[in-house]
């Protein structure tokens, strides 16, 4: 089968519908005007440098040692990235960059060390980006929530930490409802497989000219994993956060800034 | 008899500010102990030191002579109960709250505790989110007092409350206190404090600027100065009045 590349034209035309996107916003004034421009602008340039570095890298003649380099900045820049979005928690890039690292690699020992990918740089470098690039998504969430809960429900917490319990116990409500939050889009991404959307490894690989069953294996194979790192992500982190906003002699910490 | 808190030099920091301020102060172990002073002066901290919401950031507080640092916090918790300004019912009925550290806690038992708070033992099974702000309030000291605890702390428990909801918090407070549990009350409001104080602690600015039986000339100056300056919460201050625990308007709450 001929493969569909699409070419620096096709990328254009793409665009037009963007300007669709930006003239309904900006018919509706809702101020995105400028931010969908600079979304577009980055994540062109961002791709660009993103598939230029690629290249090397994922060549058959590079050491795989690169691929695993790449796979670590990932996980850096997720940890970064999730730090970010709950700066009031103290410490959580290093709880975000456990949670990745943890999620990572459990990921890609399941994928690799059980043979349903081949390992090599063209497999190794996007397979982690797709699973640590889902489980980032719900350790931002699982923070965020965690942390929002604490600061929002700090007297509930506090009720119970003074009738004796722990930590955990007191905010076990606010913990199932965040780690939930966290979650449920996940499950019901995977629910809706094949049916609402078809997604991006298996459109890809169609698009690249693989059979279509062979694209369904790889991308069930792949959201199973992204479900249980997504998982994963959003437990270590959402309890890492509250172990943070907590001290070890069960007290809450002043959360002025997470209000 | 010896105190129940002793507060040594006892300083607290959040985020750079002073809440107390090398406190120094004993809670007796008995009758009702009455800390007054307008917001901000740290009284609350003062309460949540007790049962150690708060650690201080300098200093020590003494539970019966013992480093409080150094008591496990889960089990003091449960010796030192503690009621909140809000009611904070958990989800779920009436007995899930009574029992939720309590898990093992019989029908009967908490048909007690709430009939001890003056509750109709018949609420048991209804939704705690259903109860009026008195009656979840009164639940809330009975759910505390599934610890079996040997002191209650109230931190401004009736401000959120009507004038019969406070009457009856009040009332219960002075019950535990003749029945031998000693009660830490927290209050900016003068009427109170005379309602219901055998002691007194009176406190500005993260200080404790007297402390004692309050029935001197001495506590009237020092609940002045408390009150006033900043400007005292409470509209009816009368700081010309003296401290009289016999007061016959222990139960006027205008």
């Amino acid at each position: 089968m001929e493969r569909d590349v699409i070419g620096w034209s096709g990328l254009a035309a793409s665009l037009t519908f963007v300007l669709l996107a930006v003239a309904l916003t900006g018919r509706h004034r809702l101020g995105l005007s400028r931010g969908i421009g600079v979304a577009v602008g980055r994540s062109l340039v961002q791709m660009a440098v993103v598939g230029t570095a690629l290249v090397p890298i994922v060549d058959p003649d590079t050491p795989l040692l690169w691929s695993w380099a790449w796979v670590l900045a990932i996980v850096g820049f997720a940890a970064v990235t999730t730090a970010r979005r709950a700066p009031a928690v103290p410490g959580l890039v290093w709880v975000a960059l456990a949670a990745n690292a943890l999620v990572g690699a459990t990921g890609l020992s399941v994928i690799f060390g059980l043979g349903i990918l081949e390992l090599s740089g063209r497999t190794l470098v996007p397979v982690a980006g797709m699973i640590i690039g889902n489980s980032m998504k719900a350790a931002v969430v699982g923070a965020a929530r965690m942390a929002e809960s604490v600061a929002d429900h700090r007297p509930e917490i506090e009720a119970g930490l003074a009738l004796g319990m722990t930590t955990r116990a007191a905010s076990k409500r606010l913990v199932r409802s965040s780690l939930r939050t966290a979650i449920s889009p996940q499950v019901e991404q995977t629910a809706a497989l094949g049916i609402v959307f078809l997604p991006g490894a298996m459109t890809g690989l169609i698009l690249a000219g693989a059979e279509p069953l062979e694209a369904v294996r790889t991308q069930l194979a792949l959201m199973y994993v992204i479900l249980a790192g997504v998982v994963m992500a959003a437990t270590t982190t959402g309890l890492g956060t509250l172990a943070r906003l907590t001290t070890p002699d069960a007290r809450v910490l002043p959360l002025d800034r997470v209000a | 008899m010896s105190a129940l808190f002793e507060f040594d030099d006892v300083s607290l920091r959040k985020q750079d500010m002073v809440v107390l301020d090398r406190v120094t102060v004993s809670i007796p172990g008995r009758g009702v102990t009455v800390v007054i002073g307008a917001s901000g002066a740290g009284k609350s901290s003062l309460l949540r030191c007790c049962n150690r919401l708060e650690a201080p950031t300098g200093g020590i507080v003494r539970f019966h002579g013992e480093d409080l640092s150094t008591l496990p916090p889960l089990a003091h918790r449960r010796c030192v109960a503690m009621v909140f300004q809000a009611p904070t019912p958990f989800p779920g009925t009436v007995l899930d709250n009574l029992r939720a550290v309590t898990p093992d806690l019989d029908i009967d038992t908490g048909a007690e505790l709430l009939a001890r708070v003056g509750l109709d033992p018949a609420k048991l099974e209804r939704s705690a989110d259903s109860l009026s702000g008195g009656e979840a309030q009164r639940m809330v000291v009975a759910r505390a007092l599934t610890t079996d605890p040997e002191v209650l702390l109230a931190d401004e428990a009736t401000s959120a409350l009507d004038a019969t909801a406070t009457t009856r918090l009040e009332e219960l407070a002075r019950t535990f206190a003749h029945g031998g549990m000693p009660v830490v009350w927290v209050t900016h409001d003068l009427h109170q404090m005379r309602r219901l104080a055998d002691q007194l602690v009176v406190m500005r600015s993260g200080r404790v600027l007297w402390s004692g039986a309050g029935d001197d000339g001495e506590a009237d100056a020092a609940i002045e100065l408390a009150l006033c300056d900043p400007p005292a919460v409470d509209d009816a201050y009368k700081p010309q009045q003296p401290i009289d625990r016999n007061a016959p308007d222990r139960n006027d709450n205008n």
